[in-house]
């Protein structure tokens, strides 16, 4: 606490404020407070009171409105305290009662609170509030003002303020200049890298030999104690704290990280224990238990002078640390997101001590609250506190206690390389209270990251959702409110575990609508799209007509158990997510047969993987829609079929008597031959199949597998595996292709015609990828990682039977393709998310989002005929 | 798309009279999805045929918004049977070119239009899911000799076996006006979805359609429809005898609807299921007939209960299951002495209506994934939201997070949209949590979701599930052994299944379970409904 009260000096004053935090103007009306903020803050920075009551009342002088002009004052205060925002509160604050509001806004927010007081002669005020015409108050204002500020002065540390500024008279106040001043905990400006270091208490001998091992040359005094480390490659070790008690060398740990933070080469943060010891130190009584007592004892071996530099090093630790840019944060026991950077008793003891539920297990112990299951912040979180057999990522936390001194491991973590290293106990040295656990913070039969919040999908306001912001690496994308709530109810009541889905295919857009007479889709514009975006080559795929399915198959239940769900060996899942079968015996059948294939193309080893997830498309169509095929396809043919007949002999024989019906006779022929060509297109695409005979998988993408994602890898590459797999025999299927230069005029003229021969031989159409793969990028960035191109017959199913009338058929060639493009871009980018946060073994929230986001984006409304 | 109506009553072509058409000439209607023709393809005096030729434009078909939905198929709209299948776009069209026909009158021939002629009707594509059967059941009693044959579904997928649709010819002597009129009500009762959205004014078309004396407008009655049910007239038809008197038949008596023994059935389809019209349409006809009043006609609450649909996760296979269930649940409760409730899949609210209305607990919140069913459980709880007053409620999407009751109050119940397979701090802070039959609408590998969810994370003292008991289901008829109860059921549990997960449940998370019967108990089998209560 630093009051300035006393400070009578000339020179200008320089007002400490902190960065982030709440400043409180204090000064009688016409003391010149609005005149000083604009001069030193920023004016967003500043809330006045005058202008809230503007606000709320269109007169910045309307005393009646000040009670609703507060309320808004404080609103906007909160916001910005909660947002980490310098907030000035321009307000004569000359009540106690109006000042402990703000300290209490603040201190609800984590934040310190400075009062600066402008303290102006009365005769000034009272002149400069006459100068102004809208300040017709009495003098007698005034008067009050400064009598209540005079009574209040005195009390302002105790109503919580950290800092107190009194400028005395307009020349102190116009000669002060404001110094913004980071919190402490704030060493962003630090980029290490770093090697943290997790509990040591007190084992200097395994902290020596970690610190060998990470690479640090140790110094050592005349008695060859060790006393500083320095890392030849610049590297900069962080203390989690607990470097005290239960060990056999306290001191020796001490002096060695005390050196070590002296020279600049290390950071630390306290510990529960050191803040234990600290009030020990002091002389405070303490209960000497949990390794205490031989510390004290051991410090007791120690000089006088020795004990006072340990007491000054543990009392000037700061809470935590907020490392490279923001990047890392460094605390005891964790710390959760809202309190990073941030400064009050709360974020301390929650930085020492974590959050409990002040209830205790079975060994008295107290339960945490599992923070870290719920932290969602980029800050990566390392700390220490709670002892555990091993360390692990938990959602971007990490804790390094691996119980070194009740004989586990001494564990340092490296940032940002995120390499664990870590040295064996040479004994145990304490006994535990209780072993150690598992996983941080408790064991459970579910992976602890494997739990989704609410709030992860963007739902969670009553009965609307906020809709998701999803950052990917090629920019954000939303999901809206209408279509969050449909994928929720669709990911929950029909989707496969979300832990097996990785990836949700993207819709694909279709060509750009053909300009040739007679025709929706061509290739020529699918060759133009990338010729115009400068992708180079394209990989043309035939169009499988099934349905599209991601298969995930692991080598055994190891993989499924580590990397998605125990007890399977894989899934098949359709393009929203549902398990493509229902019935489990037929879903293990076909995953079986897929793993066989992966094995016989020797894919495990090819691959180095224990898993891996294909992109393909399942056939029959009738294998998942035979329902849809029956209901809305063969219905139409049969009443059609029914029908048309029975009017045209109708019609043939009024036509006879006479009956001029030539042209209505012409129509139903048309529909009849219509009806036919139909029904031939959703025939060609339905046979029947038992259990898994008859069925085929026709993958045109590998998508993942363990630490590794293909979406940059060339569509040749995808197809050899591809090709290697149908090669294995069981269901998979080949796909045709063919590479084709789209700036040589004679390479996509014979494109074009190998197209007709497949759509005419009954195929639905191909699929025009950039042959770079799906991460290619033409001048403008991302491009569409495929153009759909469908044939002619094969969209009577789509436009209708009869599309092909040229008179339907003008008015569908005005389709409008810029939603459907627009979706198709933001799911790939969705998908290509997904698949690297996957890859990087990211908790299932993180990956989770992407998918989910697709979901969303798949039920917003667009034709569902392009 | 065609109906060809024959009649051999010499002289035949007297047909033309009857229908306003001229045998010699082919007419063309305008409609507004397509073009409806008029031609005759035998005109003698032994036997006339009069054609009846629908031609559905497609983009006008579009047009008609609500025409053709299917949930699961987007591309209904333009893909669908309507050009071809005798629906009830063709029953519009019919309505409006036959006309004076439906309505029986005729200048020319008044005595004939009064007379039963021999007549044959013939539709190739009449759409009848409920088969052959059923269109005997409904055009036997009413005199026709019915011949319906199944349409093949295709002939290119042996093995698919046979559409949905009938081709079905008429044989009997029926008064023209009465024959048409059956067509107009029967066709689309069988095909059972309205190209148009049904209002009240379908129950008067349907009564006058079925002969009913006095079938005018009663609005004193019906009341004005509901604003937001605008009725797109332009496409729904027109009911016949609107502007005449619609009784002048030689046996006016209540018409042959009211006699029909499937009277209910095509009611009930006619009026597309809304429930309310149909209580109002059958109690008019009871009304007619000089019986007691039918229940519930003017009841403000029907009209509430017209929309609530078949409980989603609430099975109802026994009426009385789902009452005795709820109060089970609620018998629970009080005994825990919960002290305030988070309904969790509280589907349209069966049981949240109970709960808020039991004054001892001081929150009532539900849960459902599907925004759908809270708007249905919004209206059955709520007792007037709106600022305007009244039992008026507000709509749902209004009633966002923070959202208050009518006088400032926190609305009771509070409703949120969330899911159980998600964590949610919204769950937390709840003395007790009911799970009422959802847990078997969650595939099995969710349940641990769940369970992390509201055992570890939400963690109210008490915890109510109740499930189906898979043992009792031999009990019911029609049931197939190793079929679930409901198409949505991921499992159905055994009592020793679900004993086996809520012992683990408990275990993991601290609970003490104990298991209890809800509905009536076999000694074999148990009882229909299983619950589990956990306490901690």
């Amino acid at each position: 606490m630093s009051t300035t009260e006393e400070d009578r000096t000339p020179e200008p004053r320089v007002l400490g404020v902190p960065r982030m935090g709440l400043v409180v103007l204090i000064g009688v009306s016409g003391s010149g407070k609005s005149t000083f903020a604009a001069e030193h803050f920023a004016p967003t920075q500043v809330i006045s009171s005058d202008h809230c009551r503007g606000m709320v009342s269109d007169d910045e002088n309307d005393q009646s409105a000040s009670a609703d002009a507060f309320a808004l004052l404080h609103t906007v205060v909160d916001i910005r305290l909660r947002r980490g925002l310098l907030t000035v509160v321009d307000a004569t604050n000359v009540q106690s009662r109006v000042r402990g509001e703000l300290v209490r806004i603040a201190k609800d927010n984590n934040v310190l609170s400075t009062a600066i007081v402008l303290d102006v002669p009365e005769a000034l005020a009272k002149e400069r509030n006459r100068g102004r015409p809208d300040r017709d108050f009495g003098d007698h204002v005034v008067r009050r003002q400064r009598r209540e500020l005079r009574q209040g002065l005195k009390r302002l540390s105790r109503e919580g303020f950290r800092r107190i500024h009194v400028l005395r008279g307009p020349e102190e106040i116009d000669g002060a200049t404001v110094e913004l001043e980071r919190a402490w905990p704030d060493r962003t400006e630090l980029t290490g890298p770093f090697d943290i270091v997790g509990d040591v208490h007190g084992c200097r001998e395994e902290l020596e030999e970690l610190l060998g091992v990470l690479g640090y040359e140790l110094s050592r005094d005349g008695e060859g104690r060790p006393v500083g480390a320095r890392h030849p490659d610049g590297r900069t070790a962080v203390f989690v704290g607990d470097l005290v008690d239960r060990g056999p060398d306290s001191p020796g740990v001490l002096r060695l990280v005390m050196g070590m933070v002296a020279d600049g080469d290390a950071l630390c943060v306290p510990g529960n224990h050191e803040n234990k010891l600290i009030r020990a130190l002091k002389g405070a009584k303490v209960q000497a238990t949990h390794g205490l007592a031989e510390t004290l004892e051991q410090l007791g071996r120690e000089s006088e002078e020795f004990r006072a530099r340990v007491l000054a090093f543990c009392d000037g630790l700061v809470s935590h640390l907020v490392l490279d840019g923001g990047r890392l944060v460094v605390a005891h026991a964790g710390l959760k997101e809202e309190y990073h950077g941030r400064a009050s008793g709360r974020v301390r003891s929650f930085a020492l001590y974590g959050e409990t539920t002040g209830e205790t297990d079975e060994y008295g112990l107290p339960v945490r609250l599992p923070w870290a299951r719920e932290y969602r912040g980029k800050a990566a979180v390392v700390y220490g506190h709670v002892p555990t057999v091993k360390a692990e990522w938990l959602n971007n936390t990490i804790c390094l206690d691996t119980g070194c001194v009740f004989g586990g491991k001494l564990t340092a973590l490296r940032h940002p390389e995120r390499e664990l290293v870590d040295v064996d106990a040479h004994r145990t040295w304490y006994e535990p209270v209780r072993p150690l656990s598992g996983t941080p913070p408790e064991d459970g039969e579910r992976r602890a990251d494997d739990t989704v919040d609410i709030t992860d999908v963007g739902v969670g306001d009553g009965v609307s959702a906020p809709g998701l912001y999803v950052e990917t690496a090629d920019g954000a994308v939303r999901t809206d409110s209408g279509s969050t709530l449909s994928a929720l109810e669709v990911m929950s009541r029909f989707a496969v575990d979300p832990r097996w889905l990785l990836y949700l295919p993207p819709t694909m857009a279709p060509a750009p609508t053909a300009a040739a007479p007679g025709l929706l889709e061509h290739p020529d514009e699918a060759f133009a799209y990338f010729r115009g975006a400068g992708t180079g080559e394209v990989v043309c795929q035939e169009k499988h007509m099934g349905s599209r399915a991601v298969a995930v198959l692991c080598r055994d239940g190891e993989a499924a158990e580590r990397r998605f769900v125990p007890g399977e060996l894989g899934t098949v899942y359709t393009r929203t997510g549902r398990p493509f079968f229902q019935d489990p015996a037929l879903r293990a059948e076909v995953v079986d047969q897929l793993r066989r294939a992966v094995t016989e193309a020797d894919l495990w080893d090819r691959l180095g993987t224990d898993w891996v997830a294909l992109d393909g498309e399942l056939l029959p169509w009738s294998a998942k829609a035979r329902p849809l095929i029956r209901e809305q396809y063969a219905s139409v043919g049969a009443a059609a079929r029914a029908s048309l007949p029975a009017a045209a002999a109708a019609l043939r024989a009024a036509a006879a008597r006479g009956v001029p019906v030539d042209g209505l006779a012409d129509k139903v022929a048309l529909r009849t031959e219509q009806t036919e060509a139909f029904s031939r297109v959703y025939r060609r695409y339905s046979w029947d199949t038992d259990g898994a005979a008859g069925l085929r998988y026709a993958p045109f993408a590998v998508l993942a597998s363990e630490g590794r994602e293909y979406t940059d890898a060339d569509h040749l590459w995808h197809m050899a595996i591809a090709e290697r797999l149908a090669e294995a025999g069981g269901l998979v299927q080949p796909t045709r292709y063919r590479v084709v230069d789209t700036t040589d005029p004679a390479a996509c003229g014979s494109a074009a015609d190998w197209w007709t021969d497949l759509v005419s031989a009954g195929g639905e159409g191909m699929v025009v990828k950039p042959v770079l793969g799906a991460r290619a990028e033409g001048r403008k960035g991302l491009v569409q990682p495929g153009l759909k191109v469908r044939g002619p017959e094969y969209l009577r199913i789509v436009y209708g039977a009869d599309y092909t009338d040229p008179e339907r058929l003008a008015v569908l060639k005005d389709r409008n393709l810029g939603r459907k493009n627009s979706l198709a871009m933001r799911e790939h980018k969705l998908g290509l998310e997904a698949l690297a946060r996957h890859a990087r073994r990211e908790p299932l929230w993180r990956v989770h989002e992407p998918v989910f986001a697709v979901l969303a984006l798949a039920s917003e409304p667009v034709d569902p005929r392009l | 798309m065609l109906l060809t109506i024959t009649t051999t009553a010499a002289p035949a072509t007297d047909l033309g009279f009857l229908l306003h058409k001229h045998p010699d000439r082919a007419q063309s209607f305008e409609q507004s999805f397509g073009t409806a023709h008029v031609f005759y393809p035998e005109a003698t005096g032994e036997r006339c045929t009069a054609a009846l030729l629908l031609d559905v434009d497609a983009q006008a078909l579009l047009r008609a918004r609500t025409s053709v939905s299917s949930p699961d198929f987007s591309l209904a709209q333009y893909v669908n049977d309507r050009p071809y299948a005798t629906s009830s776009l063709f029953t519009v069209a019919l309505g409006r070119v036959f006309r004076s026909a439906l309505r029986g009158s005729c200048r020319a021939r008044p005595e004939l239009a009064r007379t039963p002629l021999p007549l044959e009707l013939r539709m190739p594509a009449v759409p009848c899911r409920s088969g052959a059967e059923r269109a005997r059941a409904l055009f036997e009693p009413l005199g026709w000799t019915v011949d319906a044959e199944p349409v093949p579904l295709d002939p290119g997928l042996p093995g698919w076996g046979d559409s949905h649709y009938l081709s079905l010819t008429l044989t009997g002597t029926v008064r023209l006006s009465e024959a048409l009129s059956h067509l107009y009500v029967l066709l689309p009762a069988m095909d059972g979805s309205k190209h148009y959205w049904v209002d009240r004014s379908e129950v008067d078309k349907l009564l006058r359609a079925g002969g009913l004396p006095g079938a005018a407008p009663r609005t004193a009655v019906d009341g004005p429809s509901a604003a937001g049910e605008a009725t797109p007239s332009a496409i729904a038809p027109e009911a016949p005898g609107e502007d005449g008197d619609g009784t002048d038949g030689p046996d006016a008596d209540v018409g042959w609807l009211a006699g029909h023994p499937e009277r209910d059935w095509i009611t009930h389809r006619y009026l597309n299921r809304r429930d309310a019209y149909v209580r109002t349409a059958l109690a008019r006809i009871a009304e007619a007939e000089g019986l007691a009043e039918g229940d519930g006609a003017d009841d403000p609450a029907a009209e509430e209960a017209e929309t609530a649909p078949p409980a989603e996760g609430h099975d109802e296979r026994v009426p009385t299951l789902a009452e005795q269930r709820a109060g089970a649940v609620m018998a629970v409760l009080e005994a825990e002495d919960a002290t305030s409730v988070i309904d969790l899949g509280c589907g349209s609210g069966r049981l949240l209506a109970r709960l808020a209305a039991d004054r001892s607990l001081t929150r009532v919140t539900g849960v459902d994934v599907s925004v759908t069913a809270l708007e249905h459980a919004h209206r059955r709880t709520c007792r007037g939201c709106d600022p305007g007053g009244g039992r008026r409620h507000r709509p749902l999407p209004a009633l966002t997070g923070g959202a208050v009751g009518a006088n400032g109050a926190p609305p009771r119940p509070e409703l949120l949209v969330g899911s159980v397979v998600y964590r949610d701090r919204r769950f937390s802070g709840y003395d007790a949590a009911v799970l009422m039959e959802v847990i078997e609408h969650l595939d099995p590998s969710r349940l641990p979701a769940m369970e992390e969810s509201v055992f570890g994370a939400a963690r109210p003292r008490v915890v109510v599930v109740t499930t189906p008991n898979a043992e009792y289901n031999t009990h019911y008829e029609g049931l197939a052994d190793g079929s679930l109860r409901h198409s949505d059921h991921r499992f159905e549990w055994t009592r020793a299944e679900f004993a086996r997960w809520g012992d683990r449940v408990a275990e993991q998370y601290g609970y003490r379970l104990r298991r209890l019967p809800v509905g009536s108990e076999d000694p074999e089998t148990g009882s229909p409904t299983q619950m589990g209560v956990f306490v901690r």
